[in-house]
């Protein structure tokens, strides 16, 4: 007993380990302007929220992060998830589409369909949205090294509904620096990427105007260990590297900024986490008007998604995790987010079945329909604490982005392996305050239970391996080779040219190119990344 | 060589990260941490074949190769990597494991020789005591 409430009083501290006073008071916020750090909600610079109303015009899109096996059951799954009250589509990719091969390759073995849905061809996207109506629901796709491509599968199955490709809305993850910094799905070194992703936003800024062309993610960042003000500093930071490479290009920033998106965490440090979204529009809106002198306030208003913290929850006792999720919203709904995962309490163990599922969707829905907190715009707004507290986040936050500007901006961090040894030593240092106890999570390194009873689990078989493989082959004999050949020919002119690559993409995928027949092309020209492992 | 000096050589341990799986949080935290207990650790970094984890096994000369797979493929990629280690005459090796695998998972790879697996919310002392009283 004695030794509980020696490490409950041990230090006062948020999971960052940023100190926190007994009370705060008018002291701290000397000199505070709240028209200037404030404002009014919609308004510059932001801080209250995007939008006026909030969420009394317009709640949260609620979209659960979906996808496992074959595009065939993920669609059930999709289709379940809608029947329940599910507003937006959020795609999950195993691994081998996330690292750009076909279900019938040698270093796909093992993993397809495992940790998201298989994506071979254009007639995976096809199944995957069967029944779907894509001029009304909006999709989010998590991909980065081959989001070019898929998007391009995505948007000709827009078009096989019978609609025209600007009708198609939605997300793409597309965000390589965030790649290279934490969640290692990437494909082409930094340069090339960037102009794969310049020439997105090209394209989408003309033809798909309702497409949030990049969605700029600190989620992976925080999850591979970092504190909540690394996770908001290198997520703006690589924002800044992204609308510095379009501004290059020549691209108007008034024209391409608006469609910019972004993707926050939900951690466990309650109050840590909403200053940490409020931080994030401030520097945001200041970032965009003042250093790239945009005028439209679109361009500087930061929308984001959010997701609750999957490294949070724990395998023991898995219930406790439907507590951390509920927590975990509430920050990201208190903080303004425009959409929302709340994850399953069997995701440490496995993809969640539908029940886990729907209880982490049913979270979403009581905060909404019943817990009261939309009825008033950022309620905690004027807190001593909360103010405080947001402007210290915003504080340490623009100190992390100013030596980062210092390197020479992010491409050149992330070559020196900064970002990376900061993250790996936040989590290194977050290991051992856990097993020293200093940092309790409960049922892991305190209140443990003996015995644990299984719960029941998702499982998907080792055969999706072969079913999935044989359906790429029947794709492949069905489809005209000429035309595939002559549609990647294309492709690689453009690789090695100036020319914008999505066009050829869109046509590669109507022609039923595999993913990594398209990978391939873009990979002889551009080469391939190798990382330098830090630990 | 006098025999003592290799009775002192250090456990050289190489830490792997075997498939397409991205998540390396766990894998860098357990490097360090036998490295800071004084072994010598090889980290692979990522996306390693099964092939390219035994070569760099047996190149390193490595006491034990410790996988982390977090994607669900443990079943293919632990038994691709130790039917390798045998067909090189490095069935030695100590092979062991940690990442997100079930209870009834665990069972099946230890009867195919995996000597261990770490789950979800280990210690990393723990791991560094399991090491030092079953890795020579």
């Amino acid at each position: 007993m004695v030794i509980v409430i020696f490490s409950m009083i041990n230090k006062w501290t948020t999971i960052s380990s940023k100190p926190i006073k007994a009370l705060y008071s008018q002291e701290d916020l000397a000199g505070f302007k709240p028209e200037r750090s404030l404002g009014k909600a919609g308004h510059y610079p932001f801080t209250r929220g995007v939008h006026e109303t909030m969420y009394r015009g317009k709640l949260w899109t609620m979209r659960m992060f979906s996808g496992f096996g074959t595009a065939e059951e993920t669609n059930k799954r999709y289709h379940y998830l809608l029947k329940h009250g599910q507003n937006g589509l959020s795609v999950a990719f195993d691994f081998p589409t996330l690292m750009g091969y076909d279900s019938d390759q040698e270093r796909a073995m093992g993993e397809v369909g495992k940790c998201g849905v298989a994506i071979d061809t254009m007639a995976d996207m096809e199944t995957l949205f069967k029944g779907i109506p894509l001029d009304k629901i909006t999709t989010s796709m998590t991909i980065n090294g081959p989001a070019a491509i898929l998007l391009a599968m995505y948007l000709a199955t827009v078009e096989k509904h019978g609609n025209p490709i600007s009708a198609a809305a939605g997300t793409v993850q597309n965000d390589i620096l965030k790649e290279f910094i934490a969640q290692h799905a990437w494909a082409f070194p930094p340069k090339p990427s960037m102009r794969v992703i310049v020439d997105m936003i090209e394209y989408c800024t003309k033809h798909v105007p309702k497409w949030n062309t990049i969605s700029i993610s600190g989620y992976h960042i925080r999850e591979a260990g970092s504190t909540a003000a690394q996770e908001l500093a290198f997520t703006l930071a690589d924002g800044i590297a992204y609308v510095e490479a379009c501004v290059e290009r020549g691209l108007d920033v008034d024209h391409f900024a608006p469609r910019l998106s972004f993707f926050f965490n939900a951690h466990m440090d309650f109050f840590e986490e909403i200053v940490k979204y409020r931080a994030a529009r401030r520097l945001w809106a200041r970032i965009m008007k003042e250093r790239f002198k945009t005028k439209n306030p679109r361009s500087q208003m930061l929308r984001f998604h959010t997701q609750t913290a999957g490294c949070s929850l724990t395998a023991q006792q898995p219930y406790n995790n439907v507590v951390r999720t509920t927590i975990e919203a509430l920050a990201g709904v208190l903080g303004g987010t425009q959409s929302l995962h709340t994850n399953s309490l069997d995701e440490t163990l496995a993809l969640p079945t539908e029940n886990a599922v729907r209880i982490a969707l049913r979270t979403q829905q009581i905060i909404a329909h019943e817990s009261g907190v939309i009825n008033t715009i950022d309620p905690l707004g004027g807190s001593y604490f909360i103010e405080k507290l947001t402007n210290e986040m915003e504080e340490e936050a623009a100190a992390y982005i100013k030596k980062i500007d210092d390197l020479g901006g992010m491409i050149r961090a992330i070559e020196l392996g900064y970002p990376q040894k900061e993250i790996a030593d936040a989590a290194y240092r977050f290991q051992k305050q856990i097993e020293n106890k200093e940092k309790i999570v409960v049922g892991m390194n305190d209140f443990v239970v003996e015995e644990e009873h299984p719960i029941e689990l998702l499982k998907i078989s080792d055969g999706i391996h072969h079913k999935q493989a044989k359906r790429l082959g029947a794709v492949k004999k069905r489809r005209d080779n000429k035309k595939v050949a002559a549609s990647l020919d294309k492709l690689h002119t453009a690789c090695t040219g100036a020319e914008n690559i999505m066009p050829k993409l869109l046509d590669c995928a109507r022609a039923y190119a595999t993913e990594n027949e398209m990978m391939s092309v873009m990979k002889d020209v551009f080469g391939e990344y190798r990382e330098l492992p830090v630990f | 060589m006098v025999k003592g000096m290799v009775i002192n050589k250090k456990v050289r341990i190489l830490i792997a990260k075997p498939g397409l799986d991205g998540h390396d949080r766990g894998a860098k935290i357990v490097a360090r941490a036998l490295r800071d207990a004084g072994f010598e650790v090889i980290y692979t970094g990522l996306h390693q074949t099964p092939e390219m984890i035994v070569s760099a096994a047996i190149q390193e000369d490595v006491d034990a190769v410790g996988l982390s797979i977090l994607s669900g493929a443990h079943g293919h990629l632990f038994k691709k990597v130790i039917e390798l280690l045998k067909k090189e005459k490095a069935g030695d090796i100590i092979v062991f494991g940690g990442g997100i695998i079930p209870d009834e998972d665990i069972r099946a790879l230890k009867k195919i020789g995996v000597k261990k697996i770490f789950t979800p919310g280990t210690a990393t002392g723990e791991i560094v005591e399991w090491i030092k009283k079953n890795v020579r």
